[in-house]
């Protein structure tokens, strides 16, 4: 080994020193990536662990007592089932299930979860998590036999297909996400309708159209200022103007669609989605920029040369050749849009609704707002369903982003 | 919609004003062009005639203003901001940098290849049909079918290309691409076709080519080419320009132009001597 380096006296052999310094970079390298992946690691576990796991739930009234003869709750028939029902809840109730829907229509099972619902009126007692319910089962069932004698211990799986379709309810047993769902589906399609065509425009008129001057950088500017303003912010913005000052529109008094307007008074989807678009527009805006200077030169000339005008240009060219950097940026908003939770708490996101939206004009509730508040509840069994529910959020997250993802590769294969 | 019948009644009058003068022998002529970049003059007083249906070689050192002064001739210029011209272009008798002139009619008629082949990414047939559609072509489909023909004929490319019209034109060589840039170039029937060293990305052979189509493509066409390479300008041009930095201002101007033959053998400027013969810095 030669103890000199390539130019002779004036320099040393630092080779064996510069690998090690790499070396060292990409263990630094290594560690992020890794820290990165044990967080993200550590987040499922969590979540996972509160979905599953064993329950010690007492009922109101034991199960026997019921005047059912010899035969198990479960192995009733509909009418007997119906007639518990209609011995042990009061008759205002019992009609009002009745006008709902009539019993005749009513599967069994339907009217099986009434009966555990409104007659055994489960209670849950202690939940216990995933992890200890597959390690720990002996201690457990101790508890149980030493505090709630009355109790059955139950395996429950919070994330069902039940758990999706159920409206929401107080009692975390027969909550679900239904109108959360719904709710987040139909603010994020306001928000895209809205942003995505506004975003684009925009981008396209900053970056072909308009010229250098002071104006113009000073509204690229705010641009790009306004993309990291907070978003309860924004949520104070869309209190003060599309819920207060816009009313008449975000209430839907104004075109006569609703038949009661002041029960939403413009906390509505329609509000909640304008605020997410203007709160993903800057997002939109830049990626779209980005995108559309991306776009080479040469192309423009190439339609410039044979005596395109400029929008010509830019509607057979630089769009479709931008595009998938668009959508990379409106995937993006969607992604934000669809975990905000401040700023709709601030336009007024409802704690309870029952019922779906029926419209751009109706009260609201979305996914994450739905687990914000299950998560601010004391009782355990909360934090499950919360749980679930993000779990629901992510799936959706990820559907809507894959069908994104879609679209943008078959505009990039379409352009080669 | 009375804004829009405005607006193409106005651009017919203009593009007859340019296309029904009487043909002179020249179909460019400058006069007292100056090119600026902001406050930094880029080309100084050029006067040349470019004479129809000739190649016209533009020849210098790097950094003397060949393409900025080729990108004045069909307005290409005015997609920089900061640039502007002084003095006149008469194509066909018309000053094309009079206001009343829409550069987008101008780039119809003069036509340019760019330095680097830069064909759209679409299929072939549609780089050539897409220039005349634009330009409010109404004919059928076989309409079109015949004028990417012709023009792939005229570039010398359709042998090459006919089974695969319908395959993406960047799946092509450079020389081809090169090609279809002219073929897609002539589609829209300019008078004249304006190329910023087309050969310079290509090779020996693809730049043969090229050369060749030119000497096909005069017959019908008035040609303009700026070119480092100087035994492509005495091999394929007829006229030279002899353009270099003025020694006391750095712009650039023509310091010699005529016949392509008397340029390379019996220059009159010292300058162009040096240059033609290698002798040059």
């Amino acid at each position: 080994m030669n103890e000199r380096g390539i130019f002779g006296k004036q320099s040393v052999n630092n080779l064996p020193q510069r690998h090690r310094m790499a070396l060292i970079w990409r263990l630094i390298f290594q560690v992020s990536t890794i820290v990165g992946i044990i967080t993200l690691t550590a987040l499922l576990y969590n979540i996972l662990n509160s979905t599953f796991g064993y329950l010690i739930i007492e009922t109101k009234i034991n199960p026997a007592s019921l005047n059912a003869g010899d035969v198990p709750l479960e192995d009733l028939t509909k009418d007997a089932l119906i007639r518990i029902l209609e011995e042990n809840i009061t008759l205002g109730a019992f009609r009002t299930l009745q006008r709902d829907l009539p019993f005749e229509q009513r599967s069994r099972d339907d009217v099986f979860d009434l009966v555990v619902e409104r007659v055994l009126k489960p209670d849950v007692k202690v939940t216990f998590s995933l992890v200890d319910s597959l390690f720990k089962r002996n201690e457990i069932e101790e508890t149980l036999a030493s505090s709630y004698p009355n109790g059955t211990l139950v395996f429950r799986t919070w994330l069902t297909p039940r758990f999706l379709i159920t409206p929401q309810a107080s009692v975390p047993l027969f909550a679900g996400v239904r109108t959360a769902v719904i709710g987040s589906l139909w603010t994020i399609a306001i928000t895209i309708l809205v942003a995505f065509p506004l975003g684009v425009g925009a981008a396209i008129y900053l970056e072909e159209y308009a010229t250098d001057n002071s104006i113009n950088r000073i509204i690229q500017t705010n641009i790009n200022n306004l993309a990291g303003v907070p978003s309860i912010i924004y949520g104070m913005l869309g209190l003060a103007i599309f819920v207060r000052a816009l009313e008449p529109i975000t209430s839907g008094s104004l075109f006569g669609l609703v038949a009661d307007p002041s029960t939403a008074n413009g906390r509505t989807i329609f509000s909640a989605g304008l605020t997410l678009a203007l709160l993903v527009l800057p997002l939109i805006i830049i990626n779209g920029q980005e995108a559309i200077r991306a776009v080479p030169n040469s192309l423009r000339q190439a339609a410039y040369g044979l005596g395109a005008t400029k929008w010509q240009t830019v509607w057979h060219h630089v769009l479709p050749a931008a595009l998938p950097g668009i959508l990379t940026g409106t995937i993006l908003a969607i992604s934000r849009a669809l975990g905000e939770t401040a700023p709709l708490v601030v336009v007024g996101a409802s704690t309870l609704i029952t019922l779906d939206p029926s419209g751009p004009f109706s009260k609201f509730t979305t996914l994450p707002i739905q687990i914000y508040q299950w998560t601010a509840r004391p009782q355990d069994d909360f934090r499950n369903i919360a749980a679930a529910a993000i779990i629901v959020l992510l799936i959706l997250l990820l559907t809507l982003n894959a069908s994104a993802i879609l679209l943008r590769n078959r505009f990039s294969r379409r352009l080669v | 919609m009375n804004f829009k019948v405005a607006l193409r009644s106005a651009s017919n009058i203009v593009s007859q004003d340019i296309t029904s003068q009487s043909v002179g022998k020249y179909a460019i002529e400058v006069r007292n062009l100056s090119i600026y970049y902001g406050n930094f003059q880029a080309v100084r007083d050029v006067s040349l005639f470019i004479p129809r249906q000739k190649v016209t070689a533009i020849i210098g050192p790097s950094g003397c203003g060949k393409s900025t002064m080729i990108r004045a001739f069909n307005r290409m210029n005015d997609l920089i901001p900061s640039a502007f011209a002084e003095g006149e272009i008469l194509f066909m008798g018309q000053n094309i940098y009079n206001p009343l002139v829409d550069p987008v009619e101008v780039r119809r008629h003069i036509g340019m290849v760019f330095q680097k082949p830069n064909p759209f990414p679409k299929s072939i047939y549609e780089n050539i049909a897409w220039g005349a559609r634009i330009n409010g072509f109404k004919g059928s489909k076989s309409d079109m079918d015949d004028l990417v023909e012709k023009s792939l004929r005229g570039a010398a490319l359709w042998d090459e290309v006919k089974d695969k019209l319908n395959s993406p034109a960047l799946a092509l060589s450079g020389g081809q691409q090169q090609r279809l840039c002219i073929a897609r170039t002539i589609a829209v029937e300019p008078e004249v076709i304006l190329m910023d060293e087309p050969a310079s990305a290509l090779d020996p052979i693809a730049t043969l080519k090229i050369e060749e189509l030119m000497q096909q493509l005069k017959e019908n066409y008035t040609i303009v080419i700026v070119t480092h390479n100087m035994q492509q300008a005495a091999r394929a041009s007829d006229f030279t320009a002899m353009m270099m930095l003025t020694e006391d201002l750095k712009t650039g101007t023509v310091i010699e132009y005529g016949r392509t033959i008397d340029i390379f053998t019996h220059p009159k400027d010292k300058r162009t001597e040096d240059y033609v013969t290698g002798r040059f810095g």
